[in-house]
């Protein structure tokens, strides 16, 4: 056992008797998938994670990642209870209370399952083992003479036992861990590996779970904000007597913030409207403008380091026959989770604890400490499982508001977003500028690829093909939106962009564009998970004409494997219907299939609302399309068959999941659209509900 | 600001709240009935579904003052002591959700065509239910969810 110094006080506070089993951990460096943002964090060199066996079993996994739909609440406890060698709902998880849990940098670029899952593991396997030793030497017998099962410890024949809550009764047990344990390989799981059912199903059908906007506290006031008519608005003047008069109505003003306090939210917005304060807007891009300013508008003067560089252009492009040089455009997108921006914040002595939906409770914390200048101690977030976010909810804007709305108030003050305000104030995927220039022999063997992406980020920049000479380059700029994290952002705008030309070179070079790409791929992960949707799909036979096209694309983004087959129809008034997409994946061992094909298929809808419709409107610093009327999303209607194929490779690590099933919908989409029309759109939304200045007019609606 | 009298899942409740003030926001925020959620507040995304005599209606474009007198059930007065109904027990067999946000509006749209109709088709379930949005895309399984629950419905279970 090793010394260990904490002093977290939030530590031993749900460990009772029984045995604790702590993960002190190196440092592991912070990875963040869009191009900035949130850097900075490196994991606590002291305690990383911790487990709790109580004296009556039940076992109790503390994690800072949180549940937002993404089933890591039941993939997390099945890896626990595999381990452990318990039943799966033997386990609880508890996630994201800052007050509760290990410091966690958040949840998002699908590292919850490569990094949280095997930590879990290897704490529950040192728990088993300490549990085997503990009754070992009770019964006076050899430890290897002893197993574990169901939650109990057996000798050889079964003849004896002792349940794991009576091997810890009336003690303390610390144990700390520090070294990787062997680990229950994939080949041999019994609970990790099935599709265990969300533990909080039922409360979901009976509508008792409590999300952050369900959150009620004892006098809670509720909240509401006097936005500004434009982004980087300043205040002229204010006039906030009318709004004042109302009943219980206070209005909170500092500085450029004015926000209203009232009894309940009804009178809130009302008297949030009746504040009369104007704004001076500056002159800012919007669409028309939109990727010039990118282009012409870097975030530094430094150059920076192209992402990959091998062979010279120059020589690749010599010896190429087939030349193509395109411009791809991605207009920024709303992640609009259905729960918009929530958050109850309350003050007691000082402390402040605010229960608020977010990927990032620890972030959120900060951003409460610094704004408030108090100690990250003298706060407490509190992370309810939510009404998801895809990326959209790392940051703590609603928190940061209602508790200083709560502050003034000196009550608890519930604040809800509009949707108005979430598709305004929160922010946005990047957009994205993507330019390839690339040469192919006319045998069809790639020779030179450049790639650059303006603004989206350098996720799956690097192309998976074999090519002697390339040139890749992200290159961050300023950004007339505020933009952040995204579900597989960068990797949906640069696989579009890739495998849209990848598909025009195929064609250049007149080969079949699964043959075209199986001949530049040795990536053997890439051509397998190819290969089955391919014949899942029957690619054979798929002969694309006017009124129906085929496509398809693949791609690899955070160690998994995905390729995209769709069939698109197309009428005579050019409206396009994506009929059927098959989808193989491979994302290592799979811990939970139903789960699992459930997040991939929701997916493929979600990338569907990319590629063909959603885009944000916006002018002079003002989102024009601020609601789910002129925001198209994807519905029941949408929605094409999907079929799934999973690849389980039960010899490989669990990647995450999360992600990896958005990229290939747009470019299977793109390209079958082509196989049938000849025409390429190379910008996306493919079909937009309106036309969007500054692109050309898409001719195809959806 | 006003009395009403509402009558929800079979209880009658009395509520003050200002005319033109919607059903949502009075379950919501007044009755503590936080089952049916706020989406979008236009009417676009069917989170805030209730059924009012039977019905699916938007609460988010329901006012109060409409819902006064009309038998109002929320997702929280489908479960009968303790027993789910068909079509809360079809979505979570069918496991149709996600992050869940969007169930309870799902369920109670589908438990308003179920009792139109007992069996629906493919288009009808598409129909009936396309202004009921999953931005977690389980659209798939919602529907399968429908025809399960239609199938529990037609062995004699509760609704
Ligand atoms: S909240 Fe009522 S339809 Fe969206
Ligand atoms: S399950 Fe998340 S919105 Fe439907």
């Amino acid at each position: 056992m090793t010394t260990f110094a904490w002093d977290r006080r939030a530590f031993l506070k749900g460990a009772g008797a029984g045995l604790l089993v702590v993960l002190a951990e190196s440092a592991g460096v912070a990875q963040q998938e869009s191009g900035r943002g949130f850097r900075g964090h490196e994991m606590p060199k002291d305690i990383g994670s911790w487990l709790h066996i109580g004296s009556d079993g039940r076992v109790t996994a503390f994690t800072g990642k949180v549940e937002v739909g993404q089933n890591i609440r039941t993939s997390l406890a099945q890896q626990v209870a595999e381990e452990l060698r318990v039943p799966f709902d033997c386990v609880e998880m508890v996630m994201g209370d800052t007050d509760l849990v290990p410091w966690d940098m958040g949840t998002f670029g699908s590292r919850t399952t490569p990094d949280m899952g095997p930590r879990l593991r290897t704490m529950a396997a040192a728990a088993r083992q300490m549990l085997l030793e503990q009754a070992a030497q009770a019964w006076n017998v050899d430890a290897s003479s002893l197993r574990a099962a169901n939650g109990k410890i057996l000798n050889g024949d079964g003849s004896r036992s002792i349940s794991y809550g009576e091997l810890t009764q009336g003690e303390k047990l610390v144990k700390v861990v520090t070294a990787e344990q062997s680990l229950t390989p994939a080949s041999e799981w019994k609970v990790a590996g099935t599709s265990a059912p969300k533990p909080e199903g039922r409360a979901f059908v009976t509508g008792a779970h409590k999300y952050p906007s369900d959150i009620v506290r004892p006098g809670m006031m509720f909240g509401a904000i006097v936005r500004p008519e434009g982004f980087h608005a300043k205040l002229i003047s204010v006039d906030s007597k009318a709004a004042e008069s109302l009943p219980g109505v206070t209005v909170v003003r500092d500085g450029d913030f004015i926000g209203v306090v009232a009894p309940d939210a009804f009178t809130a917005h009302r008297a949030a409207a009746m504040v009369n304060a104007a704004w001076d807007v500056p002159e800012q891009p919007s669409n028309e403008n939109l990727f010039e300013y990118l282009k012409n508008n870097p975030e530094t003067s430094e150059p920076r380091h192209p992402d990959h560089q091998s062979g010279s252009m120059e020589d690749g492009m010599r010896n190429a026959e087939i030349k193509v040089e395109e411009r791809y455009t991605v207009q920024y997108i709303a992640h609009a989770p259905l729960e918009p921006r929530a958050a109850v914040a309350e003050w007691n002595n000082g402390k402040l604890t605010v229960w608020t939906g977010t990927q990032r409770p620890f972030g959120v914390r900060e951003e409460l400490a610094q704004h408030f200048s108090i100690p990250e101690s003298q706060v407490r977030v509190i992370q309810p499982d939510m009404g998801s976010g895809y990326g959209g909810k790392h940051s703590g804007e609603a928190a940061v508001e209602a508790a200083r709305l709560a502050k003034a108030a000196n009550k608890p003050v519930k604040l809800l977003w509009t949707r108005r305000e979430e598709f305004t104030w929160a922010y946005l995927r990047p957009a994205a500028l993507i330019e390839i220039h690339a040469g192919v022999r006319r045998d069809g063997t790639l020779v030179a690829w450049e790639h650059h992406n303006y603004n989206a980020g350098n996720a799956t920049i690097n192309t998976p093909y074999d090519v002697s000479n390339q040139l890749i380059q992200y290159h961050p700029t300023k950004t007339p939106l505020r933009q952040g994290s995204y579900r597989a952002l960068a990797g949906t705008a640069n696989n579009f962009a890739r495998e849209s030309h990848m598909d025009a070179l195929a064609h250049a070079a007149g080969m079949d564009p699964l043959q075209f790409r199986m001949k530049n791929l040795s990536n053997a992960r890439l051509k397998a998970v190819l290969q089955s949707a391919a014949d899942k799909f029957g690619w054979d036979r798929a002969k694309s004409n006017a009124t129906c096209g085929y496509g398809l694309a693949c791609g690899s983004d955070k160690g998994g494997y995905v390729a995209t087959c769709a069939e698109v129809e197309i009428d005579s008034d050019k409206t396009i219907r994506v009929r059927r997409v098959v989808q193989a994946w491979e994302s290592g061992a799979v811990i939970n299939p139903n789960g699992l094909n459930n997040q991939n298929s929701g997916g493929v809808v979600q990338a569907l609302g990319g590629a063909l419709f959603e885009a944000i409107l916006f002018s002079q610093g003002k989102i024009l399309n601020p609601q789910f009327a002129r925001y198209r999303l994807p519905r029941f209607s949408d929605t094409p068959k999907i079929e799934i194929v999973l690849v389980d490779r039960k010899d490989l690590p669990p990647a995450g999941a999360g992600e990896i099933g958005l990229i290939g919908v747009a470019p299977a989409i793109a390209n079958a659209i082509f196989a049938a029309t000849g025409v390429r759109v190379r910008n996306m939304p493919i079909a937009p509900e309106e036309a969007i200045p500054g692109i050309p007019a898409s001719p195809f609606r959806s | 600001m006003a009395n009403y009298e509402l009558n929800i899942n079979g209880r009658k409740l009395r509520v003050s709240a200002a005319q033109e003030e919607t059903l949502l926001s009075v379950l919501r925020d007044r009755l503590d009935l936080t089952g049916t959620k706020y989406g979008c507040g236009e009417g676009q995304c069917g989170a805030c579904t209730v059924l009012m005599e039977g019905r699916a209606v938007r609460a988010c474009q329901t006012t109060v003052q409409s819902a006064a007198q009309a038998k109002i059930t929320t997702i929280e007065g489908l479960e009968k002591n303790g027993k789910l109904s068909p079509v809360q027990q079809a979505f979570l067999e069918e496991e149709a959700f996600q992050c869940g946000y969007c169930t309870a509006g799902m369920i109670m749209s589908a438990t308003s065509l179920l009792s139109e109709r007992a069996n629906p088709s493919d288009e009808q379930i598409e129909r009936a239910m396309n202004g009921n949005v999953c931005r977690c895309g389980t659209y798939p399984r919602i529907v399968e969810a429908v025809k399960h629950a239609a199938r529990i419905g037609a062995l004699g279970g509760t609704r």
